[in-house]
């Protein structure tokens, strides 16, 4: 496939996709969203196939000169390569968990998803700064009319709120970009990540960053706009933003912020271990008193996300890699949670846990697959998220065993409020008529939770697959980090471990 | 060996496909696939044992799939097979297969049987898995699996709440348990770089007292606090003092449950991991004499929990909290080999003493409070005859002076000689502590004989049983507790008969099915026998544990010169229980009411568990509503939304208002504004 611009075409294949399915009935627009998403699912597939790892860094890479500096520079490393592939997996079960659920202006509602997927790949595979800017800050307009448009009975305050909040960042990485470009004199991101920016100037371009990443992933206390944005989101709407758009953050923390300003990223790292820390213990405990589904899945994606932010700043291999692990996972079991909800929320439209209880009885199989998909958060082994939760925690206490207590103690609240949801839901009597008359899972939603429950089990019994195509782009990043990195407090110590020694070790570290 | 491989996987082919044909599969193939699948583990299992007895075997590993590789950090999906696994894998798969048939006539009017025995057989694939494990992190996937197949199995009859509440106490409560374990394993990857096991202990003789480690902030040993980190995880697990409040409630799990997870083969995880990784707690005696202190304090705790108690499982549920208190602080003291030892016979015992409770339930339509039972001996005599073997064996009979008893005699009394022979101040206490806990366990375990099997019938007053003579049907439609129905509004149509003067209420207790009762009878020749028979293999022989463990040779010896009332100690003790549960509910049964009429505020401190309940939820969960209410109100709706969003849209909106009234159209108030805004930048741009 040498040469063959596969990532233009896959760009393409949903844009015009979505052209199309403005022309068109509702039906029709069903269907080629449908054979358009499955037809870029098959496309990364052969990305993925044809990934050489171990290779060079940056592949597929495509080169065209616009206008005005403006370059139409794509390519990809491993790193990107996983979020395509997520993205483009999530696709088509969004446009199935649609199918029946959206009845009003369907060719629209298609038509904003199949150009949130090209935006969304355009974000991963954009190699120019510029291009990256258009397509992080394009992809919040199908989002805001998603929300705004198909979305629940509050939907213009969520789409505001989700609006502000994230355009707020982008004013500042504008600016910070705009800068970059004058000092280094390209817009080429792979130069940008090698160039060293002046240590003063690192500080205020990394805050001007983390702006952005921060309501992006969302970390605590920016993170108000999401549980609104889930709750009046449909379905599909919540799938894609919990598995593809909340992972943009982390990926710019990866491919910006680390890179570009280590001095700063180390040196800040205390602030992101702190917010982070925050967000596990009080988002927990705040998804403990939800009663809505959905706000509970929500307020437990900020939790998850927050371990994933410490893993990225714990500057070693282990966290990288987990929490890179953690996004991909976290994308796959947040958005079968969403679906879960989904499922019910059609049958019975409500999502108020309360009206729930003992649907175990009538419907068996999504107990089943629920019962899974919660455990998966949970972080059983075995499924993807122990692999990411484990790596990302092992990464954060060689540096800071603090972070690693503090963060660690979301498994436990995890598994509290998870079980409760699931208890409340699907077990106990049958107290309402309505819920206990709901029929189990048709095919349709079958297939969907069926494909996400394999590739959950996949990346925790073989993640292999997926760590080997970004094993040596983190070891490029550790290496970059690595002469910045924060000396960690659970440091070993030869000797034995009396005051004096204490002492010694003490000014050993300054 | 890779036999290994068939004993493991094959549970988890068999549950796979009876939980996901379930109704679909009908309830016998489901049965015959789970209860073979065990069977042929188990046929599997004991020539690997018999080879390790026999010195003939080596430690293997047979690697399966690679699992995680991230930069030093690897481990693999892999088998390990040596003396430890050895004695675990007969265990397991030998009670997990007589559960399975035991199941068979218990769980016989189940409509949900295929989901039952498909978490069975899960379990029994995640505590091969544990046992198995050749890195730490595997071991903490059998740790987390079988925590899996224990919240399903506790939560089995979902409709019933407390069972899902007492599913999820025990996940969460081990789940605190699991963070230390996690914490250990990163910590012992940061100090060895490693997390395969044999490696680890290879290197950790030789990091004794040598080094320091930061923890939060602090500077300490390296081993001790590793240790104790993994110890936590080993304490959620086998219920220890602080972390045990789980394992009552996890009582609300069918019987056979209780038999195979809460009392045979879960809950010893935690001693399986202390002794697997007994050099690194070697070379960390501070947290040895933690072990050891919370072992004994265990022990004795659970124990006097023990004495009170009304319910037939919840007493035996405290009894395993007890008895997993000697083991660990058997293995605090150093005596690994005694400590499996124990493991290894209270499996059997224990595991019988469950399932012939759970005959008696059956027999007596699911009533569980004792105070209305009484008399059964003649009624049920296998089951009685099965119970009696095993309380034999917990209490410890058996002869000093010919070396023989039943199986706890011989692993109990190695624990005391083990304790008291460390010469150890903790050790000494644990001794003392193991010694008055082995008095109560002798009592509460007769009291729960006497109770049940002497004495007058006292089944009247119970609602299960009137409900099932009113019913007039034995016990059919009622395997499921969930179904039962209030019995009192059929208590109006009740006609006394001359029969139920006697305190039977004219019900009749029928012995179980065979299918329940072979179970008891392989179960009851362990309980006979497994203490005579493998004594010399786990405590004297060494070359038996082929360097599984760390083995104590000094300490060995000197439990054979401990004096002779330390070696009689916990047979007086046992005699002492046995008189005393004998003169207060044999003799004369009015002793233990005026006794409790006499020591109330102890025995409400007792009958209510000391209380750990109400405190943890005092403490822990009621805080945790709370702040999660207050953090959600008052700082995400209170403080962040109405200073940020809506802040922001109040702000604009003001602002627009504000700027309607500077945007007046006269022109000298644009120019004042212009000529401000110069001052201020020029202002600006001279500092």
């Amino acid at each position: 496939m040498e040469g063959f611009p596969i990532l233009s075409l896959m760009l393409l294949v949903p844009l015009a996709a979505a052209v199309a399915c403005l022309f068109v009935d509702a039906k029709a627009a069903r269907t080629i969203a449908l054979i358009a998403t499955l037809v870029d699912l098959a496309l990364g597939l052969v990305l993925w196939a044809g990934f050489d790892v171990g290779g060079a860094q940056w592949q597929y890479v495509e080169r065209a000169p616009l206008f005005a500096g403006f370059t139409w520079a794509l390519g990809i490393d491993g790193i990107a390569l996983l979020l395509i592939i997520l993205s483009v997996f999530l696709m088509p079960i969004c446009i199935g968990a649609s199918w029946n659920s959206i009845t009003k202006r369907v060719g629209e509602y298609m038509a904003a998803f199949l150009l949130m997927e090209t935006l969304m790949i355009g974000v991963f595979a954009a190699q120019d700064l510029y291009l990256f800017y258009i397509f992080f800050e394009a992809g919040l307009i199908p989002m805001y009319l998603i929300i705004g448009i198909w979305g629940g009975d509050n939907r213009i305050y969520a789409s505001y709120k989700f609006f502000l909040y994230t355009l707020l960042g982008s004013v500042l990485m504008l600016i910070a970009m705009l800068w970059m470009v004058n000092q280094a004199g390209t817009t080429d991101i792979p130069t940008l990540m090698s160039y060293d920016f002046p240590a003063q100037a690192q500080t205020w371009l990394f805050f001007a960053f983390f702006a952005s990443f921060a309501v992006k992933m969302p970390m605590w206390p920016v993170h108000t706009w999401l549980p609104d944005a889930h709750v009046q989101a449909p379905t599909a709407g919540s799938v894609i933003l919990a598995g593809v758009l909340l992972k943009m953050g982390g990926y710019g923390f990866i491919r910006f912020s680390l890179p570009m300003f280590p001095i700063a990223s180390a040196e800040w790292a205390w602030l992101i271990w702190g917010l982070s820390m925050v967000a596990v213990v009080v988002t927990s405990l705040i998804a403990f008193v939800q009663h809505d589904m959905k706000k509970l899945i929500a307020y437990s994606s900020v939790a998850h996300m927050a371990i994933v932010t410490v893993g990225l700043f714990s500057f070693n291999v282990q966290g990288l890699e987990g929490s890179m692990m953690l996004m991909l996972a976290h994308g796959l079991v947040s958005g079968a949670l969403f679906l879960c909800v989904g499922v019910i929320y059609d049958r019975l439209h409500t999502r108020e846990i309360s009206r729930y209880g003992g649907i175990a009885l009538n419907m068996p199989k999504y107990a089943m697959l629920f019962l899974f998909f919660t455990m998966a958060s949970i972080g059983l082994p075995a499924t993807a998220n122990f692999v990411g939760e484990f790596l990302s925690l092992a990464g954060i206490y060689q540096v800071s065993s603090w972070a690693a207590l503090i963060c660690g103690t979301g498994i436990i609240l995890g598994a509290a409020y998870m079980l409760v949801l699931y208890r409340r839901v699907v077990f106990g009597a049958q107290v309402n008529a309505d819920a206990a008359a709901m029929p189990d899972l048709d095919l349709r939603e079958w297939l969907m939770l069926g494909s996400l429950t394999l590739a959950t089990l996949w990346m925790g019994i073989y993640p292999e697959s997926f760590i080997a195509p970004m094993r040596q782009d983190i070891v490029k990043l550790e290496a970059r980090l690595s002469p910045d990195a924060p000396q960690g407090d659970s440091r070993l110590v030869m000797g034995d471990p009396q005051p004096t020694e204490e002492v010694q070790a003490h000014e050993g570290a300054h | 060996m890779s036999s290994i491989l068939v004993i493991v996987f094959l549970p988890l082919l068999a549950a796979i496909v009876a939980g996901l044909g379930n109704k679909s599969l009908g309830f016998l193939p489901a049965k015959i696939i789970t209860t073979g699948a065990l069977f042929i583990s188990c046929a599997l299992s004991w020539p690997i044992f018999i080879a390790f007895l026999s010195g003939n075997a080596e430690a293997t590993v047979v690697p399966v799939l690679k699992w995680v590789e991230s930069g030093a950090m690897s481990f693999d999906w892999a088998l390990r097979v040596d003396t430890m696994t050895a004695i675990m894998l007969v265990v397991i798969t030998s009670v997990s297969a007589l559960v399975h048939l035991y199941s068979w006539g218990y769980m016989d009017e189940d409509p949900d049987q295929p989901r039952f025995f498909a978490y069975l057989s899960l379990f029994t694939f995640a505590m091969l898995m544990l046992v198995t494990a050749n890195n730490l992190v595997q071991m903490f996937f059998g740790w987390e699996g079988v925590g899996l197949a224990s919240y399903l199995l506790i939560g089995f009859w979902f409709t019933k709440p407390s069972a899902s509440a007492a599913a999820i106490k025990a996940f969460v409560v081990n789940r605190v348990g699991d963070l230390g374990f996690m914490l250990g394993i990163f910590g012992t990857f940061l100090v060895f770089g490693t997390t395969s096991i044999p490696d680890i202990l290879a290197a950790a003789p030789a990091m004794k007292g040598a080094s320091s480690i930061g923890f939060l902030g602090m500077r300490v040993d390296t081993m001790t606090i590793l240790c104790l980190l993994l110890f936590i995880g080993a304490m959620g697990k086998s219920a220890q003092l602080g972390l045990h409040t789980w394992l009552p409630d996890a009582m609300e799990g069918p019987t056979p449950v209780s038999a195979l997870i809460h009392a045979a083969t879960m809950v010893t995880a935690g001693v399986f991991m202390v002794c697997r990784l007994s050099p690194m707690f070697e070379a960390a005696p501070v947290a040895l004499t933690f072990v050891t202190f919370i072992g004994g304090a265990t022990c004795l705790f659970a124990a006097t929990i023990g004495t009170t108690q009304w319910d037939i499982k919840r007493v035996i549920a405290y009894s395993t909290c007890s008895q997993l208190g000697y083991m660990f602080f058997a293995a605090g003291v150093g005596a690994y080999g005694v400590a499996m030892f124990h493991l290894f016979t209270h499996a059997f015992f224990k595991a019988l003493l469950f399932l012939g409770a759970g005959s008696v339930i059956h027999a007596m339509h699911h009533e569980q409070d004792m105070r209305y039972y009484g008399g059964l001996r003649k009624k049920i005599p296998f089951t009685f005859w099965g119970m009696m073997a095993g309380t034999l064996a917990i209490t410890g009979v058996g002869i000093y002076w010919l070396h023989a008893g039943f199986a706890g005699f011989h692993s109990k009394d190695a624990i005391l000689e083990a304790a008291f022979a460390s010469g150890t101040e903790m050790g000494r206490t644990a001794f003392w502590l193991g010694t008055i806990a082995a008095l109560l366990t002798s009592f509460y375990s007769w009291r729960l004989m006497f109770l049940t099997f002497w004495g007058k019938p006292r089944w009247a007053d119970s609602e299960h049983i009137q409900h099932a003579v009113h019913h007039d049907h034995a016990d059919s439609d009622h395997a499921n507790p969930a179904a039962q129905e209030d019995a009192g509004d059929d208590a109006q149509h009740h006609v006394p008969s001359p029969a139920e003067n006697d305190g039977t209420a004219g019900y009749h207790p029928h012995e179980s099915p065979w299918v329940m009762l072979i179970p008891l009878i392989v179960l009851s020749l362990g309980a006979v026998f497994a203490g005579y028979v493998f004594t010399h293999a786990f405590v004297e022989d060494e070359g038996f544990w082929n360097g599984a463990i760390a083995y104590n040779e000094h300490l060995i010896h000197a439990m054979h010169s401990v004096p002779l009332w330390v070696k009689l100690a916990a047979t007086v003790a046992m005699l002492l229980g046995l008189a005393g549960a004998w003169i207060a509910y044999i003799k004369n049964t009015s002793i233990p009411g005026k006794f409790v009429e006499q020591i109330k505020p102890i025995h409400a401190f007792l009958f209510n568990k000391w209380y750990f309940d109400e405190l943890y939820h005092f403490i822990f969960v009621r805080p945790a509503y709370w702040l999660g209410k207050v953090f959600w109100r008052f700082g995400d709706v209170g403080l962040i939304d109405r200073f940020g969003p809506n802040g922001a849209a109040w702000v604009v909106g003001k602002g627009s208002a504000y700027a309607k009234k500077v945007q007046s159209g006269y022109l000298y108030s644009y120019a004042l504004i212009m000529l401000l805004g110069l001052v201020a930048a020029i202002t600006w741009v001279m500092l």
